[in-house]
């Protein structure tokens, strides 16, 4: 009896510990079937490719990845860049070197430059430092299930700029999205207590993406939903570089912890044999 | 030293008996290891093995992580990120960390409810009892200096919380906070002593586990009946228990490798469901999150301090008997650390003569009730601190003092007991029927 209720309260444990940071509006956030998702998931090095693209031409304007080395790019489980690809890449950003006392190109060893714009948050781990959808009743249940996070995060904010609702005034500052919960609110679109009546918020960040933004070198047809998919990836890859490192060592240990429990199991079940006797009835 | 009847080692070899007359030390591991044990223990008796490799796994993990981390704080948050980018292993050793605390607070969860369930806090195991309660807030103590080391947003908005608690004490309140912060606020010194003492404490830990195994070494494990081991004859005891190796050892064992499946699942696949995401932004003294709240092993706590609010009568009570002293910050101080307290005394305040909770037909109900009011403090604990969510957190925090203070004596008066097994070799044999050849 102790042990299955055990058990169950284990389950309740983890299953409360989602509801940790469910609170506050709720913006509008829309899951996608990313091919990261899951234990066997794995990033999609041509995804990452275009998501890189999309970065460099849109995102790195204002913002940077001031933790991601340049060298990483070349690294299997990410874009994978052949060598003078990622040579060339990094060539073309400008780093301040303190023993030359001057600004150089800068090399792979070096890292993204930070954000130039400096109310542009850093992107490095953008995809882990955003929720994504906590629901229902901040159980996490569809972080769980879903695989909903950051990353779906980010590819909402990307397509939840929308015509803004008809009780704001024109001149509020700002754009509306429906995925953006951290901004604010004219007073007209708040009820009574002061909660928001409509979903997401006013963000200072003009609409980056509109389609077409840049062409892709696969061919792949650049939408706003394509573009918003694929820098989501992008930045899901550099938030968690060693994604699929992890998954694989993940398995592995369950896959050898699991023969060792059947082991054990053998083995208790043979030495208890002697000291059990059979029940008599 | 008394205890349950058994063989003790004998050193045979030249060699062995040299050692043994200087340094009888192959002798205290042979009793330690071959220690009898009641043989009819359950499932909720391994978490103590689980236990002992969580500290293990901490202590290891740990200590590679200091070797690339760097307790200052500009360079504290992208060092976290070097070690998760560019050192190799990096990124699984960190998760392990990580995630091996929540594993650890899960079986020390599962290891004290067990304890109230089967009574394992009375005689004569009080100061068991006493030393576990202790290694329970030096873990504490250390998990809350832990997650402040990676210096993001909870990390830093946490320490100042949680600080601030001791700066809720009356008249000596201030200065203690800010001996514990080393400055008038968190910074630099509160991030170097923490990693100090973040480093230090999971060493008197080790020495209070030691302790903690000595100590029911002596007494005896308890068991799912409460009887004691017969302790007359050897022969009498060894129809009793059996050895902890290899019987339990193997058994203990094979449940951890159990638990470990899931636990490499978890790392492997989902390292950050139990982390805030607000941990991921690295910490500004000028942006105050949201919501602040703690990892979810202190929720049930924290819904406790945050449950006593100015508005409650008892608040306003004890703050007009002290002429305002006990204010409401206080009082949830008081009434945080007291919730932990109560436990420390629960052999005091358990009146029943039975020990074990599988006898006691009115215990039973009040027991699930505190679990389940457990379960309920932690989600409280993650929500926001107003309606309906304050007057439940109220509600749990009630029956969380009303289960230690008034329940446990009572029950032992009103309630009738149902009868115990005479032996552990009754209970067992009950089970299992009895063996066709006699355990040796």
């Amino acid at each position: 009896m102790f042990t299955k209720s055990g058990i169950a309260a284990l389950v309740a444990l983890s299953l409360s510990a989602g509801g940790a940071w469910a609170a506050g509006g709720e913006g509008h956030i829309e899951d996608v079937a990313f091919s990261f998702e899951g234990p066997f998931g794995k990033f999609d090095q041509n995804q990452l490719q275009r998501g890189l693209k999309v970065y460099t031409q849109v995102c790195a304007a204002c913002h940077g990845l001031q933790y991601v080395p340049l060298r990483t790019l070349g690294d299997e489980g990410g874009p994978h860049l052949p060598e003078d690809q990622v040579r060339a890449y990094a060539a073309q950003f400008e780093v301040f070197d303190a023993e030359l006392d001057d600004f150089r190109p800068a090399v792979p060893t070096d890292h993204f430059p930070k954000s130039g714009l400096e109310t542009a948050p850093d992107l490095s781990l953008m995809a882990k430092k955003r929720a994504g959808f906590h629901g229902p009743a901040g159980t996490g249940l569809s972080q769980l299930f879903n695989g909903m996070g950051g990353a779906e995060y980010i590819y909402s904010l990307m397509v939840g700029y929308h015509e803004p609702p008809a009780c704001a005034p024109e001149d509020f500052e700002g754009s509306y999205n429906a995925a953006f919960t951290a901004g604010g609110y004219p007073e007209e679109c708040k009820d009574e207590n002061g909660h928001p009546t409509v979903p997401g918020s006013w963000i200072s960040m003009a609409q980056p993406l509109w389609g077409d933004d840049v062409e892709y070198d696969d061919g792949t047809e650049a939408t706003l939903e394509q573009q918003a998919e694929d820098v989501a990836a992008f930045l899901m890859w550099t938030a968690e570089p060693k994604m699929m490192a992890r998954k694989h060592a993940g398995l592995t240990g369950v896959i050898f912890l699991t023969v060792l429990s059947v082991l054990l199991y053998l083995t208790n079940k043979r030495i208890w044999a002697p000291i059990k006797g059979r029940k008599s009835h | 030293m008394s205890g349950i009847p058994h063989d003790h080692y004998e050193p045979k070899t030249n060699g062995e008996k040299w050692l043994h007359s200087r340094l009888p030390i192959v002798g205290l591991l042979y009793d330690t290891i071959m220690i009898p044990t009641p043989k009819n223990l359950n499932w909720m008796w391994i978490w103590g093995i689980v236990l002992t490799f969580c500290l293990a796994l901490q202590i290891v993990t740990g200590i590679v992580l200091a070797m690339h981390y760097t307790p200052q704080v500009d360079m504290a948050f992208a060092s976290v990120e070097h070690i998760m980018r560019n050192v190799n292993g990096g990124h699984f050793l960190r998760y392990l960390h990580m995630n091996g605390a929540s594993l650890f607070f899960v079986a020390v969860y599962l290891h004290i409810f067990r304890g109230l369930y089967y009574g394992s806090y009375k005689a004569p195991r009080e100061i068991t009892w006493i030393i576990g309660m202790l290694i329970y807030l030096a873990m504490m103590g250390t998990a809350f200096m832990g997650y402040v080391l990676p210096w993001g947003q909870m990390s830093f908005w946490g320490a100042t919380v949680i600080t601030g608690l001791f700066g809720a004490i009356p008249f000596i309140g201030e200065p203690i906070q800010t001996w514990l912060l080393g400055g008038p606020a968190v910074g630099n010194a509160t991030l170097n002593r923490f990693f100090s003492l973040h480093y230090l404490l999971p060493f008197v830990i080790a020495a209070l586990v030691a302790l903690h195994i000595w100590a029911f070494h002596t007494t005896g494990n308890n068991n799912p009946t409460g009887v004691d081991v017969r302790r007359t004859s050897k022969t009498e005891a060894e129809r009793d228990t059996v050895p902890f190796w290899p019987y339990f050892v193997i058994k203990d064992l094979f449940a951890l490798a159990v638990i470990l499946v899931v636990f490499f699942a978890i790392v492997g696949f989902m390292p950050n469901y139990l982390g805030h995401p607000d941990n991921y932004i690295e910490a500004d003294a000028l942006v105050t999150p949201a919501h602040i709240v703690p990892e979810w092993y202190f929720l049930p706590f924290y819904a406790i301090l945050r449950a006593f609010t100015g508005d409650v009568w008892v608040v306003m009570f004890a703050s007009w008997i002290t002429g305002g002293i006990i204010d409401a910050k206080f009082f949830g101080v008081l009434a945080m650390f007291g919730s932990i307290a109560v436990m420390a005394l629960a052999p005091w305040l358990d009146t029943s003569s039975v020990r074990s909770g599988r006898y006691r037909p009115m215990f039973k109900w009040w027991f699930w009730l505190l679990v389940v009011d457990f379960m309920v403090l932690m989600w409280a604990g993650a929500m926001p601190a107003e309606p309906p969510y304050s007057t439940i957190s109220l509600i749990g925090s009630a029956y969380w003092f009303a289960y230690f203070l008034v329940i446990l004596p009572l029950l032992g008066v009103i309630e009738k007991p149902e009868a115990v097994p005479a032996t552990i070799e009754e209970d067992f044999d009950a089970h299992y029927g009895k063996a066709e050849t006699p355990a040796e």
